[in-house]
């Protein structure tokens, strides 16, 4: 491959709290092969846009990325000076307020003052979208009040500010696989209906955009697939070609592996039909697709195909849901188990056994089961079942028992804590440990609305 | 002459990753080695992964079947008690979910013990 041909695209994160020092590796290593690249940064989930909301509501310069400062000050200077362009949903719910806190950074570091570019249009709040949710959600528009509407927005207003020459692009709700297919549109100059090379980009970008889940992070299972030096993995770079094939790879000296396994298992995360991953920008297709180990720590994903995209966009709405309460207690060492157990009935004796709790007995049972509570022994009907579920419980010799529930009302939540509390004194023999914690909890609805109806645009902030 | 099959965790034949969207699941099963491909395809079927998660009440689990990348990807629609905003459980992104997928016995032909991934101890 020519260095003409082939973008390379960086990402140093994968989620908004992800590691902050993946940056600089990376971008010495984009140095070092001095072709045109691309350094991303992707710090947005379902939920971290309804918490910027919030919080942008109780301070209006909040509500993008709080780690902003530490994921960008190590190499700002560094991209400025050498052109490599960074694009980011940092934005989240304030896209404007993160790139001028870039700016003020850059001036801070000395640096030439970068052409930063906001993406907008993906915020669906305020009145006048109110009637298109309205439409679109019918009998499941909340009735609570709406924290967040954010439509998942696609590459084209990225491709069009990286065209007009932005150094850094912030977007808030985009979705996350176009944060690569934008610099590769602009890059290369496909056409938004060259299906095939926009879905294999899009497939690429769905490689990179969970940082180290490539390259080794969230793979290690001891015995079975070993990571070497898992504390300090390496985060991936993406050669992307003319035709949108991609090679990953991660910067020498780093941690992680890359190899076919590593690369399957986050082709294949969050996906479902693998026919159809829908995206605002294509529908990707990785039924034919390959995946080569090229080299160490080098895998070529091939043969995606890409269908016309959806004439709709994917919005998630999230609203007040009340308290969410939960409170933990310990008990250990002969019959560890029944204790808990008895003291999980107490408490829901107290409250009133019609309530909803959520009861788990950690190291017994606290990830498999569901919330309805079926897998306790006093709710089974199934002898074996129930018999097996007593013999846990008997052999179980360090128990934490957790015990969660909602309500409307922040006071009402408060009663669990303390019946837990109360469990110092009232409660079964040796209980300790008490810790309990009480929160605004958001619930979420999504739904599709017409594409035409969320104008995108770019927008240049000095 | 036959080799008797005996029961394995499915962990020894496949590995896998959760991910979740809203209140549903999608868990990937993909081949340790191509050898043991049509096996997988064979006994880890829509029915016996509704069954391995039957406590968690799945409305529908689908298979989706990737034959090129010796990986299969199910979906199971509302098993995360309400998903990441709603659920009172712990894991309310229901990452833990592909170990109890992987949990799940495979009666594994004598033949094919060879490709069965792990240095743990062979029961």
């Amino acid at each position: 491959m020519t260095q003409a041909n082939v973008l390379r695209i960086g990402c140093a994160a994968g989620f908004s709290g992800d590691r902050t020092d993946a940056a600089l590796p990376i971008v010495e290593d984009l140095i070092a092969a001095g072709r045109p690249s691309v350094l991303m940064f992707e710090t947005l989930a379902e939920r971290t846009l309804a918490l910027a909301q919030l919080a942008r509501r109780d301070d209006p310069d909040a509500g993008f990325e709080p780690l902003l400062d530490e994921l960008l000050r190590p190499v700002l200077a560094l991209c400025l000076q050498h052109g490599i362009r960074i694009v980011s949903n940092f934005g989240a719910a304030n896209p404007r307020g993160a790139a001028r806190r870039i700016l003020t950074l850059a001036a801070e570091l000395g640096t030439r003052t970068p052409r930063v570019a906001v993406v907008e249009g993906d915020d669906l709040l305020g009145d006048v979208h109110r009637p298109m949710l309205e439409r679109a959600l019918g009998q499941r528009l909340p009735q609570a009040p709406i924290v967040s509407a954010n439509a998942y927005i696609g590459a084209e207003p990225i491709a069009e500010a990286l065209r007009a020459g932005a150094d850094i692009v912030v977007c808030g709700r985009v979705a996350d696989p176009s944060l690569v297919l934008g610099p590769a549109i602009a890059h290369f100059g496909w056409s938004m209906q060259d299906w095939d090379r926009l879905a294999r980009a899009t497939m690429a970008g769905h490689l990179l955009e969970c940082g180290s889940q490539v390259t080794g992070g969230y793979f290690a299972d001891p015995g079975f697939k070993d990571v070497p030096d898992l504390a300090h993995v390496g985060y991936p770079i993406a050669d992307i070609d003319a035709d949108g094939h991609c090679t990953i790879s991660k910067p020498a000296g780093t941690g992680g592996r890359i190899d076919a396994r590593t690369v399957k298992e986050q082709l294949l995360y969050e996906l479902h039909d693998p026919a159809a991953y829908l995206t605002p920008d294509v529908v990707a297709d990785i039924t034919q697709a390959r995946v080569l180990e090229v080299a160490v720590d080098r895998a070529r994903l091939e043969g995606v195909l890409g269908h016309e995209r959806p004439p709709t966009l994917k919005v998630n709405v999230c609203f007040e849901a009340g308290w969410f309460a939960e409170a933990e207690i310990s008990y250990a060492g002969p019959r560890a188990g029944l204790r808990a157990l008895l003291a999980a009935d107490v408490v829901r004796e107290r409250l009133g056994q019609q309530e909803k709790i959520r009861v788990d007995l950690i190291g017994v049972n606290s990830v498999l089961g569901d919330d309805g509570n079926e897998w306790l022994p006093s709710a089974g009907k199934d002898r074996d079942k129930h018999e097996r579920q007593m013999q846990a419980l008997h052999d179980a010799r360090d128990v934490r028992l957790r015990l969660s529930w909602q309500r409307q009302d922040r006071g009402d939540a408060l009663r669990l804590t303390r019946e837990v509390n109360a469990l110092y004194c009232c409660g079964p023999a040796g209980g300790g440990g008490v810790r309990s914690a009480v929160r605004a909890r958001l619930g979420t609805v999504s739904c599709l609305v017409p594409r035409d109806a969320v104008r995108t645009r770019f927008d240049w902030v000095a | 002459m036959t080799h008797p099959s005996l029961s394995k965790p499915l962990h020894r034949l496949a590995h896998g990753r959760t991910g979740d969207k809203g209140n549903r699941s999608n868990i990937s099963v993909i081949a340790w080695h191509p050898a043991l491909w049509d096996l997988l395809v064979r006994e880890v079927t829509e029915e016996r992964v509704a069954a391995q998660f039957a406590a968690r009440h799945p409305s529908q689990v689908t298979r989706y079947l990737l034959p090129h990348l010796q990986a299969m990807n199910f979906v199971l629609d509302e098993v995360l008690d309400g998903g990441v905003n709603d659920a009172l459980n712990l894991d309310s992104h229901g990452k833990a979910l592909s170990f109890l997928l992987l949990e799940m016995p495979i009666a594994v032909p004598g033949e094919l013990h060879p490709y069965l991934a792990g240095r743990a101890v062979q029961a």
